[in-house]
């Protein structure tokens, strides 16, 4: 998510796939140290649909998808 | 004659420099911000925020659940349910405490109440704030906003929690227009019900 444009694709590609996995691996450190938070969508077996937050490409290995987002800070 | 002509002429210079500096520093200074405002306007783009906006919306729909997407269509808020659940020591034993619920508005602190009996209890001012400013703005499209502080509160509600400053109802959101909300939520479900047939719970984990 980037303020002014919404959703921005970072990176695409299959886990399977050496090359395209270390690119991911990349974009998803980059954003962490860029101190953006990381979630992933989630529905369980009843239908509900949650977030669960990650911390590391290996938490987020198996998920469609990953939304970064700035990291929430205490407003006014 | 020379000599001192060009002595008296560096020591002029010297002197008007002084005097001149502080003024031709402000100046370029004044003229450096003026851009930069400029800039910033140029940056902003009705259009693109309008674009944006549309595709924060696609992306909300498509992690929310059905009842949530056309709430926050409809309503213009999210409800969550609150995960935390205190034992509530009542005499002899104990028993769960009751259920609460958050209400998400776009830029505005996060209203926590008890659906029971519309109790507001608090507001959690949080800020989801890009400031790499990559269009000019550190502030996320409102349907973003929704969804960063949907995720973070289904994901870890604890850590959004501590992470936020919290208040007492009625600081930034009109409890008035809170509980007017509440009402038209009570409303909106009872219709959805009505032609669904279920009972809220149910159609809330959908």
């Amino acid at each position: 998510m980037r303020p002014g444009h919404g959703e921005v694709l970072l990176a695409e590609g299959d886990v399977e796939v050496a090359e395209e996995e270390r690119a991911l691996i990349e974009a998803f450190r980059e954003q962490l140290d860029a101190g953006m938070w990381a979630a992933v969508p989630t529905v369980d077996k009843g239908g509900r649909r949650e977030a669960e937050l990650v911390r590391s490409f290996e938490e987020a290995r198996h998920a469609d998808r990953v939304i970064f987002f700035p990291r929430a800070a205490g407003g006014r | 004659m020379l000599l001192a002509l060009g002595a008296t002429a560096i020591v002029i210079v010297a002197l008007l420099w002084e005097v001149a500096a502080p003024r031709v520093v402000a100046a370029a200074r004044q003229r450096r911000a003026r851009r930069r405002r400029l800039d910033d306007a140029e940056l902003y783009d009705p259009g693109r925020e309008r674009r944006a906006e549309q595709r924060a919306r696609a992306l909300l729909k498509s992690c929310v659940n059905a009842e949530e997407w056309a709430m926050y269509r409809d309503l213009g808020f999210l409800r969550v349910w609150g995960k935390s659940v205190a034992p509530v020591s009542r005499g002899r034993g104990s028993r769960l405490g009751a259920p609460y619920a958050y209400l998400i508005y776009p830029h505005k602190p996060i209203v926590a109440y008890l659906p029971q009996t519309s109790t507001l209890l608090s507001e959690y001012c949080i800020e989801f704030l890009d400031e790499s400013r990559p269009y000019g703005s550190p502030r996320l499209p409102d349907s973003d906003d929704v969804l960063a502080k949907w995720m973070a509160l289904t994901g870890d509600e604890e850590r959004l929690i501590n992470n936020a400053n919290m208040h007492l109802p009625g600081r930034q959101v009109d409890p008035k227009q809170v509980r007017r909300d509440l009402w038209r939520l009570g409303r909106w479900e009872r219709e959805r019900l009505g032609r669904a047939g279920t009972s809220p719970r149910e159609v809330s984990a959908r």
